[in-house]
């Protein structure tokens, strides 16, 4: 008998100690904030002013509209004087606002596999609906109606496919660029191939815009755009101070000029002005998460629908997510401004993605070094093989060496290929082994 | 006077408790299904170690959550990924290095430790639950056998057939298929547990390291021929601790031990 009485004790003191207990989760310390950058309000206003130069060429007769793939011949494009639209970042914004999930299946049902790139089943599931974050945030009446589509396939072959359904649509010319692909050691004979067809684009483009081939205007986009690259790296190599000032989801956001603008003078001007507030929050020793205790690479494609979701389980954990492969590869260091064709065969054929095996995994560990690295998160993106680098034994050969290597299953815009709780607790539990190898 | 210390495994099928005292003694567990509610699963298992050990909830110093659910259990202090549980539990009884095979309701995990207990890598299942726990009730429930029973029917079986399919639906409509075709039901089971073996190996469980292989989990709790089959598989010598479900949540309960003594002691 006496030992039922205790029963309903125990039960109750667990009820008041439920209310009592207060979790003390991350030793104690005060939750990290959020510190939001400054530049942010001028990004917002020249990509704003982007999308509404861009919805006016649309509409105008006279002006000239190109379609590009986001490491495609952008330079060469804005020399004839078109205003230059890039599909991809249409991609990430779809998925960025979560509608992609609406839109994937429309594309699925005309034949667009779920295998296949969901940024192409996005994009042509949005204008499929003609429903898009894009037409409403910045009161399009139609997607920016191409006279040209411009496609690289050093990035992957779907590009040029989903570039081949607007060209059908449309009813304007497809040309690009087929780069020698999966390049170990970069050779002359790599950029010769490249070169050639970039300058085999002229004479369709003449065509296209009326409009004669300008080397001195071409010289200086290409110069622009070097600029623009410089800048872009010297932000992104701000992460290597620690702590660092900035995260990779900070990035992210940051690179839309980089990726939309680059080739002009506003890309140039915006990356000084960010650049400038890093710098100052360095001088400052203002960090981007309170406490940095580890510094985390990312590699492979951002999850979009979930950046402010898995920035804040970071952030909550004292991680800085410090660098990327993905924001990286809007770093071009081969432009060339006085030989800009060369220059340019070179910088869109040496980029990461094109790259071997072999080659990538020996810039991932010059990234470790650079950017002191605690441990690497590998997002293999279902519909992503050629930007998800865990599927030929990269994180198990890291390891070996020391590096500590985590695999997210995910993608860029498909959240049916993501779980959150076992992406959340493999994330946790990553960094608890860090924890215990300090 | 002693100190108690307790940990809460709130797994996708069922919730754990252990209670300990301090001198890592269990005094009391308790395994329940989770139900849809984890925070009253968490109640209800820790009310039921308080009552077998004849405590009440003042006298536990400190409390660690685990697994699916383990921020649903608000009076816990701290939580850690089952990850950390599974293998502080298994260096309780091993203290060695270890590759230790967790079968739990929705996840595998493959957790690598050295010789002083600290974790080198993980590996879990991807997003797909092929291999795990809730296969095989999926493939109880198609077959119509009751979960106890499988391990039983399993050993039975005359022959080792292989389930091509990945997908657990598509599995079981396999095996419902070859049933028709004129295969035992017996036969099948067992090769539902076949499937789930070579899930494992894929996890990256060859064999040939010289760590000591360890498997946790309520499957294996359950179903102990897995164990053998893997042995057999992999022809290694594979350890089994003392009731493998509550690994987990005796790995948060000596967590808890250790942090009270780091945050009350200093």
């Amino acid at each position: 008998m006496a030992d039922e009485n205790k029963v309903p004790q125990g039960i109750t003191k667990l009820e008041t100690t439920i209310e009592t207990v207060t979790k003390s989760n991350n030793s104690g310390k005060p939750k990290s904030k959020r510190k939001p950058i400054l530049a942010t309000s001028t990004m917002n206003e020249i990509m704003g002013d982007y999308f509404h130069e861009l919805d006016d060429a649309s509409n105008d007769p006279n002006s000239l509209v190109a379609w590009c793939t986001s490491v495609g011949p952008a330079e060469l494009l804005l020399s004839f004087g078109f205003k230059v639209y890039y599909p991809e970042n249409h991609g990430a914004m779809l998925g960025t606002k979560r509608v992609a999930m609406d839109l994937i299946p429309v594309a699925n049902a005309i034949g667009y596999s779920p295998d296949i790139c969901s940024y192409l089943t996005s994009d042509i599931g949005s204008f499929i609906k003609h429903d898009s974050p894009m037409l409403t945030a910045f009161n399009m009446k139609e997607f920016p109606k191409p006279d040209v589509l411009a496609y690289n396939t050093n990035q992957c072959r779907d590009v040029q496919e989903w570039f081949a359904y607007y060209s059908r649509k449309f009813k304007v010319p497809l040309i690009g660029i087929n780069s020698p692909g999966k390049v170990d050691d970069l050779k002359d004979e790599h950029i010769k191939a490249a070169q050639g067809q970039f300058e085999a684009l002229v004479e369709p483009l003449e065509k296209i815009s009326g409009n004669r081939f300008d080397e001195q205007r071409f010289k200086e986009s290409v110069k622009l755009s070097k600029e623009c690259t410089i800048l872009w790296r010297q932000v992104l190599e701000t992460a290597a101070n620690k702590p660092s000032p900035l995260t990779f989801f900070d990035s992210c956001i940051h690179m839309g000029p980089a990726v939309v603008l680059r080739g002009s003078q506003t890309a140039v001007n915006y990356y000084k002005l960010l650049l400038a507030e890093l710098k100052d929050r360095i001088d400052k020793n203002i960090a981007a998460i309170d406490d940095e205790e580890f510094r985390l690479y990312w590699e492979g494609m951002p999850i979009w629908g979930k950046l402010r979701n898995l920035s804040e389980l970071f952030m909550e954990h004292r991680t800085c997510m410090v660098a990327s492969t993905y924001c990286n590869s809007w770093i071009f260091e081969g432009f060339e401004p006085e030989r800009p064709f060369y220059g340019m065969a070179k910088a869109y054929t040496e980029i990461f993605i094109n790259r071997s095996e072999r080659i990538k995994e020996q810039y991932i560990n010059e990234m470790v070094k650079r950017y002191n690295i605690d441990g690497i998160i590998f997002h293999d993106a279902k519909t992503c093989p050629s930007n998800s680098n865990a599927r030929y034994g990269m994180p198990e050969r890291l390891k070996d060496k020391g590096i500590p290597t985590l695999v997210l299953d995910g993608d860029l815009n498909d959240l049916r290929c993501y779980s959150e709780e076992q992406s959340k607790t493999k994330i946790e539990a990553f960094i608890e082994q860090l924890e215990e190898g300090k | 006077m002693t100190d108690y210390y307790m940990g809460i495994d709130i797994g996708a099928a069922t919730s754990k408790a252990v209670l300990i005292n301090d001198v890592d003694q269990i005094l009391a567990s308790s395994v329940i299904p989770s139900g849809v509610d984890f925070t009253s699963a968490a109640e209800t298992v820790a009310s039921n170690v308080l009552k077998d050990a004849k405590l009440i909830m003042e006298q536990i110093k400190y409390i660690v959550s685990t697994g699916y659910g383990r921020n649903n259990v608000i009076f816990a202090h701290e939580n850690k990924t089952e990850i950390s549980c599974h293998g502080r539990g298994v260096y309780h009884y091993f203290p060695e290095s270890a590759l230790i095979v967790d079968i739990g309701g929705q996840d595998n995990k493959v957790i690598k430790i050295d010789a002083a207990g600290k974790r080198l890598s993980f590996k879990m299942n991807r997003k797909c639950a092929a291999g795990t726990g809730t296969f095989l009730e999926e493939i109880a429930n198609r077959l119509g056998v009751p979960r106890e029973n499988m391990d039983e029917m399993a050993r039975k079986s005359t022959k080792n057939i292989t389930i091509n399919s990945y997908c657990t639906v598509f599995a079981s409509t396999e095996i419902l298929a070859r049933i028709r075709e004129g295969e035992t039901v017996e036969n099948m089971v067992k090769g539902a547990f076949n499937s789930i073996v070579l899930r494992i190996i894929e996890l990256g469980l060859s064999g040939a390291g010289d760590e000591k292989i360890v498997m946790t989990g309520g499957v294996v709790q359950y179903n102990p021929y897995l164990v053998e089959l893997l042995k057999e598989k992999l022809k290694v010598d594979i350890t089994v601790p003392p009731e493998p479900q509550l690994t987990g949540a005796l790995g948060a309960a000596l967590f808890a031990h250790e942090m009270d003594n780091k945050v009350n002691k200093q």
